[in-house]
């Protein structure tokens, strides 16, 4: 019995000078036939001007039970956000 | 809707994480792929969702089943990439469901094999062109009801998947009732296979939504799990009063003598479908439940020594590439 075609991940950069961002995922044997199906199953209405295909088994993830400790690092540190810091009105925009 | 009668799955689980996830769900936190999620609410949403894509596919048929016989090039075209984009859907939905542990492949096998069901819909025939029309306006404006809320529904994938289908299926009904308004404004001849069509497709359109409320027996813990946003009835409903007006300004008539306007509830009463009909087709009893799946088989069959080929090649490459380096 034939094996199953391999899983991609689909990252598509949209008209606006944009990040490439996540859209989806599919089967094909490979690199090339990935990019040939992500054309045309994610960009059907110009939906892209680029199209990333990644193997899913090549992506690590973390992991979701970790959640909470590890993000936990960046809750504590709330000087990172500029609402910190109280800037007296006459000092005009910052 | 292309999901009937989905069986939600007891679950036996431990209270306390039960619980917790109940409450995320509450709060109207998305569930994804990795979290923990209990075993009822993972094999209920790879049965609605898988039967969900099937659908797509299948439905496919039908309108598939015009291609080469459409009226006008520009039709022919338009038929195309509507066709064209159901598979998108069901590519879309099958992913989806992949992320719950099963893949496409096995789901194809359940559906070629009975263990899986598409919706009923797609076991009536398209007889003429008008049924183009019919299919358009009422099957995928009957689809939009549904899935519209399931944007909103708990599981990532899922409601991602149909943010993306519900952004085509505008196109899909909009070009449906196109072919309605040539018709109906057409000849003679031409009027009354508009409303042929809507005669054949009105009720099995009303069974999409499944059975009525007080015999849909998992329907609780659906809606709970956030996966089933309305009843069938709300839906069956707002589809009526949706549709009855448009069938007026296309001068057809809606295949319904109790068809009446309801002041008091808002809402038009109306018939409700053959409920004997849509048990027999859901066993396959239906027109073409022998066709679409024998369709399918033969596409799965003929396919598999391409999917043979494009493996054994990528296979091929990759080795070269290897032992060139
Ligand atoms: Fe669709
Ligand atoms: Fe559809
Ligand atoms: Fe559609």
């Amino acid at each position: 019995m034939t094996t199953e075609m391999p899983l991609w991940e689909v990252f598509i950069r949209g008209q606006h000078g944009m990040s490439h961002r996540h859209v989806g995922s599919l089967h094909a044997a490979d690199a090339e036939t990935a990019l040939l199906n992500a054309r045309d199953v994610y960009t059907r209405r110009n939906e892209g001007v680029s199209i990333w295909v990644v193997p899913a088994a090549q992506i690590t993830a973390s992991s979701p039970s970790e959640k909470g400790p590890y993000f936990e690092p960046a809750n504590d540190k709330v000087y990172r956000h500029p609402t910190f810091f109280d800037i007296p009105d006459e000092v005009g925009p910052m | 809707m292309y999901a009937q009668m989905i069986k939600s799955e007891a679950t036996a689980d431990d209270p306390d994480k039960l619980k917790a996830f109940q409450a995320r769900i509450d709060a109207g936190e998305k569930i994804e792929p990795k979290d923990w999620m209990p075993e009822g609410y993972r094999k209920t949403l790879i049965r609605q969702i898988g039967q969900h894509a099937h659908s797509e596919i299948v439905g496919q048929l039908p309108e598939g089943n015009w291609i080469t016989r459409a009226p006008t090039l520009e039709r022919k075209a338009i038929l195309l990439a509507k066709v064209q984009d159901e598979a998108g859907h069901g590519l879309y939905l099958y992913c989806a469901a992949e992320t719950l542990g099963v893949s496409r492949d096995e789901m194809t096998r359940m559906l070629l094999d009975g263990r899986m069901k598409y919706s009923s819909i797609f076991n009536y025939p398209t007889l003429t062109w008008a049924d183009m029309g019919a299919v358009g306006w009422l099957v995928d404006g009957a689809a939009i009801m549904n899935q519209v809320p399931l944007q909103r529904t708990s599981y990532g994938p899922y409601a991602r998947a149909m943010i993306r289908i519900c952004k085509e299926e505008s196109f899909h009904q909009r070009q449906g009732f196109d072919i309605m308004m040539k018709m109906a404004n057409g000849t003679p001849a031409q009027r009354r296979m508009a409303q042929d069509a809507l005669n054949r497709f009105w009720y099995p359109s009303l069974m999409m939504f499944g059975p009525s409320d007080k015999d849909s027996v998992h329907s609780t813990q659906s809606m709970r799990w956030r996966i089933k946003i309305n009843t069938n009835d709300e839906l069956r409903q707002k589809f009526v009063d949706q549709t009855v007006p448009q069938a007026e300004y296309l001068g057809l008539t809606v295949p319904d003598e109790t068809l009446a306007w309801n002041e008091e509830k808002g809402g038009y009463d109306f018939a409700e479908p053959d409920w004997a009909e849509f048990y027999g087709v859901l066993k396959g009893n239906g027109p073409c439940n022998t066709d679409r799946i024998a369709a399918r088989q033969k596409a799965w069959d003929d396919g598999t020594w391409v999917r043979d080929g494009l493996m054994a090649h990528a296979a091929k490459r990759k080795a070269a590439k290897a032992a060139a380096q």
